[in-house]
């Protein structure tokens, strides 16, 4: 089933599914939790090996890979922990304040 | 054809056989004290093969309630015991259970908490549990402990209701005492029961849900508290008809509330579980004396029957109510602020006294409840209430 919530602004008590069910699969991407990062990650692509580590790490899997290539963080639901900045062993990765300047996220 | 069988057991082994015979796909209990012999019972009928449940035995009643929601949320009948420290150390489980609307049924011993240590019969246990959105049973003997168990699989996996529930026995004055007590045939209480299809499980993959989810930052928690309400008060209805469909079986006859001579009383006692036996003894010795003396038993305490408590209680003159178990610092005990709750709307009011009595299992003796309806004639002929709250037979 698609469990259709674009009109759950309205819904009353007994329109939600019983007992706070999520009725439905798959759906945890459409939840955007990454309002509260304080930084981001911001990967220098010439540094960087493709060893994947960060993907692995990722307890968020925030991290896209495309190929096995890593081609972005994405931004929706990365908390900005640190955690790949910390294990990636080429230094490619920087943590970034949020509300700066941004470089170029490649 | 039903058929049922005299018996000479105690409370906690009639339950037992209840829960073996509703046959639960998982009970998850703490093997060890305070539990009750209900699991022991269970456990015997488990490695006797009499019943084929997975039965888990956990490290605490905290896990123990916890295992159960998870058996629940994956889409089994569920159903555990426990009593007084137990049940307190269940507590946060039990608002989950309610919240994720899943259909436990549990067994409680009712007995006192500590401390001082103590281990028998009190409601101190139970009343902590009165507003974790269980639906909440009362038995007086060990035959309605029975009965409760079995209907409330039925009013749990009602679609309209949809909540756990939780059949109540006075610790060892139920659970333990010998009682004559009838039971059904297996065929029977499987057919009134019935098979459980849960709406959502967790191990059906075919359509996957996610259970335990997150309603905060602006999100729809205080709907889902609304609903949660709803379906407690839907339950009464439910809990009528699952009655009455069971005395057309059993025989026996179940109200939300049970009252003796009430139709003429004008002085009343109000009680929960065993000491209404006791206090319909000493009524019916008064009524032969001429006294127009009732007595009120309430079944079920959640959803709590204000309307069935108010129209019995409405024409007398003077009522106690007996609570076994302290809201300190509240205005009296659990039942009796529900029961002069119950009473504010009407026009007609008794006056209403709050007796304290049995915690720790202190001896409840006919002659305490002699003297509280001594005291209700007293203020039926105009005396002054005998204070606000009374330790009935307290040192």
């Amino acid at each position: 089933m698609s469990w259709d919530i674009s009109k759950m602004g309205d819904w009353k008590a007994e329109d939600f599914p019983r007992g706070a069910v999520i009725p439905d699969a798959g759906n945890s991407r459409d939840y955007v939790t990454g309002g509260w990062r304080s930084q981001r990650p911001c990967r220098d692509d010439a540094k960087c090996t493709q060893c994947l580590l960060c993907w692995i790490y990722c307890p968020d899997s925030a991290v896209d890979v495309e190929d096995e290539k890593v081609t972005n963080f994405n931004l929706e639901h990365c908390k900005g922990c640190g955690v790949c900045a910390n294990q990636c062993p080429s230094d490619a990765i920087t943590m970034v304040p949020e509300g700066c300047e941004l470089p170029e996220v490649k | 054809m039903p058929t049922q069988k005299t018996l000479a057991v105690t409370g906690n082994v009639l339950v037992a056989e209840a829960m073996r015979q509703c046959a639960p796909d998982v009970m998850a209990a703490y093997p060890i004290t305070p539990q009750t012999t209900i699991v022991e019972e269970f456990a015997k009928f488990v490695a006797n093969g009499r019943v084929h449940t997975e039965y888990v035995t956990v490290e605490s009643e905290h896990s123990a309630m916890s295992s159960c929601v998870g058996a629940s949320a994956a889409g089994a009948r569920v159903m555990t015991a426990t009593s007084s420290q137990g049940l307190a150390l269940m507590w946060e489980e039990l608002f989950i259970a309610a919240g994720m609307r899943l259909p436990i049924v549990m067994a409680n011993a009712n007995r006192a908490l500590s401390a001082p240590i103590n281990i028998h019969c009190d409601h101190s246990d139970i009343m902590g549990a009165r507003d974790t959105g269980w639906i909440i049973l009362f038995a007086e003997n060990a035959q309605e402990a029975y009965d409760n168990t079995i209907m409330a699989v039925r009013i749990a996996e009602h679609p309209d209701v949809m909540l756990p529930v939780m059949t109540t026995l006075d610790g060892f004055i139920t659970t333990h005492s010998i009682d004559r007590a009838e039971i059904m045939d297996d065929d029977t209480v499987k057919e009134f029961v019935g098979e459980y299809v849960p709406e959502y499980a967790l191990l059906d993959t075919d359509h996957p849900v996610s259970h335990g989810n997150f309603a905060g930052l602006g999100g729809p928690y205080f709907e889902f508290k609304r609903s949660q309400r709803n379906a407690i008060d839907r339950s009464a209805e439910v809990i009528r008809d699952v009655a009455d469909e069971w005395t057309a079986i059993c025989g026996r006859p179940f109200g939300m509330v049970e009252g003796w001579g009430m139709e003429d009383a004008e002085i009343a006692i109000v009680a929960i579980g065993s000491t209404a036996g006791n206090v319909r003894a000493v009524a019916r010795e008064l009524r032969a004396q001429g006294v127009r003396v009732g007595v009120l038993k309430v079944r079920c305490f959640r959803p709590f029957p204000f309307a069935d408590v108010a129209d019995a209680l409405a024409g007398c003159k003077a009522v106690a109510v007996l609570d076994r178990a302290e809201s300190f610092g509240a205005e009296g005990g659990p039942l009796f602020l529900e029961v002069r709750s119950a009473l504010y709307d009407r026009t007609e009011r008794p006056a209403i006294v709050n007796y304290i009595y049995g915690l720790g299992g202190s001896d409840v003796k006919l002659d305490l409840l002699r003297r509280v309806y001594s005291d209700l004639s007293d203020v039926a002929d105009g005396a002054q209430v005998p204070g606000r709250l009374v330790y009935l037979g307290a040192r």
